[in-house]
């Protein structure tokens, strides 16, 4: 089992806002997460994630058989732990060429490895970068500073290709793009697919889940997964909306 | 202790750093002069053998000093400075030779190794023996003969005064003159030594120069003076300090620069400032007064002042520009780091006085621990000075929250035609851009030194290919804590 949750509680300020999640992801699995706006979707991220502020006060997530509730966002990262922000970071004055090598760096270092080459640098960035079909330009300019919001998303799902997670989280990676940056993203996401990674994907439309096929689609309802099912159950929720769990869980 | 907990620790300990690199260096003086008196004026002139001229300047800036009081005005605290008890003339002595680099601080070498400085370097850093044959000497002299073959004058002041005295004569104390102010003053009468360049007419130096390739460079940190003088049509571009860390037993410093630039010259400086801050507690420490000022005599010249500024317990400096010819350009690149106790009151003071002027003022203040950074600049645009243009942009960078950053911008104009913009920013390290790094993969504190240097990009473009690559390394460590 690649990642293994727990009767897992978090609070942000003292806030309980994830209520006992229980949760496991496999290799080779698409997961899909759905629910309403509030119910914690990005609170799991941000605590898979290691996010400070994300306070987990009971329970465990195990990722690889350890339990990595203290580790540094940092360690989990380089570890394999990736995640597609909701919304993109910008960071004025760094390229996205510097700030990419930094991160491939720190994780060869991390595994004992010698600093990456520049040609096998420059040679993977070429490569990763027609897989989301990315201008060449891009990589000249600072990070995601002056992206159009489908070249932030883009962008996020390049880092991914560079940085070859095992475990990719992709918080509502289809919000604010376009039918065509969609199918870019969703094809990006389809060829790093395998059988030696997993993906978790959190969104609120079925749309997405039309170019990512998930094998297990998961509703979250203040702060629990409330429902499990297979991708039908995406199309049953796009049909009844989200009242229909709303109803069923609030009484 | 977790990860996490160490991680919410990092920026803390980032920004309460110790300065861990620096080192003593034992400077033995064969004689020392205690407080200054007309006779410790007239001891360092004798000492140097100095004309009759350069000791009466010596003196009416002495006796103009002691009717002048410190300035108050700038956002700076420290203990009453005891000028009595300071030693204004020390002859250098050799420094004790090591064997190798094996006898030199473990810690120290690994700063070199951080800012990748090359061995041979590291080893007149830190005072090592070095075979004259293949080592930097060589090197110097192979510069010398360089700058021989294009009449371009480099040497310590000293020696110009004795060798070029009426060049000397010609242009010290021409731009910045010694009533200019306490410190102005205090230099003029008892300066020690410093660096002396003179471009010839249409002479582009084709190397950059430092006081590295300045044979017999004493070290002349505390009352240093430098004087560059660029002719019609010269160009030189001046580096000026180093990057690995100094210390210095002396605290108070007070150097003067100026510049001049005639017709259609140039002339860029560059400084990189990496003197003893104090301890993480605030003891100790340089105080470092300083005085740059230059002078685009000139039509057409330009001077361009371009510093990184890390170090010293108190930093006051307005690195300026008087744009007297017309279309002459005047511009400031400025990265100033302060941390722990650290504070600096720097900027700059653009004065248009020619037709056509143009100046550009950058600068980057980046404060941490209980540090206080602040911009104080000067725009001045005086009547006859049609068509001037001024544009000024001051960021200000803030790292936790017991910092302090401040602007003081002051703009006076007195021509309509002037076109003055200013631009001011503060913003500290977001957490979202820490934990977006974090994500990568780059730890805490990889992650603010990437920050700081984007922030700080504008400003390490403009020095010499070389310099940025190690200014870059530089302001990394100087935000780096003692993690562990």
């Amino acid at each position: 089992m690649l990642l293994n949750i727990k009767n897992l509680h978090v609070s942000i300020n003292g806030k309980e806002i994830i209520k006992g999640l229980n949760f496991s992801v496999n290799k080779g699995e698409v997961h899909a997460i759905m629910g309403p706006n509030g119910t914690g979707k990005s609170t799991l991220a941000a605590a898979i994630t290691g996010r400070e502020g994300y306070e987990i006060t009971k329970g465990d997530i195990i990722y690889k058989g350890q339990v990595i509730n203290d580790w540094s966002p940092d360690k989990r990262a380089n570890e394999g732990v990736f995640l597609s922000f909701q919304y993109p970071i910008e960071i004025p004055g760094v390229s996205m060429t510097n700030f990419m090598r930094t991160a491939l760096n720190a994780k060869r270092e991390y595994l004992g490895k010698t600093p990456i080459s520049a040609k096998d640098f420059l040679r993977k960035m070429e490569e990763k970068k027609k897989m989301v079909q990315i201008q060449s330009k891009l990589t000249n300019r600072s990070v995601n500073e002056g992206f159009s919001g489908g070249e932030k998303k883009k962008n996020e799902i390049f880092q991914m290709a560079m940085l070859e997670p095992e475990l990719a989280i992709l918080d509502e990676t289809d919000s604010g793009l376009d039918i065509d940056a969609l199918r870019v993203v969703a094809g990006g996401v389809n060829q790093l697919k395998s059988d030696k990674n997993a993906f978790i994907v959190i969104t609120h439309y079925q749309r997405l889940l039309d170019y990512i096929v998930p094998d297990f689609v998961h509703v979250m309802y203040d702060g629990r997964i409330v429902k499990s099912g297979d991708k039908k159950l995406a199309l049953e929720l796009e049909d009844k909306g989200y009242e229909w769990i709303k109803d069923q869980f609030d009484n | 202790m977790s990860d996490k907990k160490k991680d919410k620790g990092v920026l803390e300990e980032v920004t309460t750093g110790e300065y861990k690199y620096g080192f003593v260096m034992d400077i033995e003086s064969d004689q020392a002069v205690r407080g200054l008196t007309e006779e410790t004026v007239r001891f360092i002139s004798k000492k140097k053998n100095e004309p009759e001229w350069l000791l009466e300047f010596r003196l009416k800036a002495f006796r103009h000093w002691l009717t002048l009081e410190e300035p108050d005005w700038a956002l700076l605290h420290h203990p009453p400075i005891n000028y009595q008890d300071i030693i204004y003339y020390s002859a250098p002595k050799p420094k004790k030779e090591l064997e190798s680099l094996d006898e030199v601080d473990p810690e120290l070498l690994d700063t070199f190794n951080k800012l990748g400085i090359s061995l041979e370097e590291q080893k007149r850093l830190s005072g090592v023996a070095v075979d004259a044959v293949i080592d930097s000497v060589s090197v110097k002299t192979t510069f010398q003969d360089t700058l021989a073959k294009h009449d371009i004058i480099f040497c310590s002041i000293t020696d110009a005064v004795q060798n070029y005295p009426d060049l000397v004569k010609k242009y010290l104390g021409t731009v910045v003159p010694y009533t200019d102010n306490y410190f102005a003053a205090l230099n003029s009468a008892v300066f020690s030594d410093g660096s002396f360049c003179y471009i010839p007419k249409g002479v582009r130096c084709p190397i950059e120069l430092s006081t590295y390739f300045r044979i017999n460079a004493a070290n002349t940190g505390q009352f240093e003076r430098t004087l560059l003088i660029a002719d019609e049509g010269g160009y030189v571009s001046y580096l000026e300090g180093c990057t690995a860390p100094m210390r210095d037993e002396n605290q108070l410093h007070a150097a003067i620069v100026e510049i001049v630039t005639h017709d259609d010259a140039e002339i860029k400086y560059s400084t990189v400032q990496n003197w003893y801050p104090g301890s993480k507690e605030g003891k100790g420490g340089i105080y470092n007064f300083v005085t740059k000022r230059g002078l685009c005599k000139g039509r057409n010249s330009k001077i361009s002042w371009t510093q990184v500024e890390t170090g010293s317990a108190i930093t006051w400096k307005y690195p300026s520009c008087i744009l007297m010819g017309d279309n002459s350009v005047g511009e400031f690149y400025s990265v100033a780091v302060t941390n722990n106790y650290q504070q600096a009151d720097t900027g700059t003071k653009m004065i248009h006085i020619g037709k056509n002027t143009k100046s550009t003022i950058i600068s980057k203040g980046i404060s941490a621990g209980k540090s206080n950074n602040s911009y104080r600049g000067l725009v001045r645009v005086t009547q006859k000075a049609d068509n001037a243009r001024n544009y000024s942009q001051c960021d200000s960078l803030l790292l936790g929250d017991q910092c302090g950053a401040h602007t003081f911008p002051y703009i006076k104009t007195g021509n309509d035609t002037a076109i003055v913009e200013h631009e001011a920013t503060t913003s500290k390290i977001s957490d979202d851009q820490l934990f977006y790094c974090q994500q990568r993969g780059i730890d805490m504190e990889k992650a603010i030194g990437l920050i700081v240097n984007g922030y700080a990009k504008q400003v390490l473009n403009k020095l010499p290919m070389e310099f940025a690559v190690e200014a870059q390394k530089l302001l990394a460590i100087t935000l780096e804590g003692s993690v562990g």
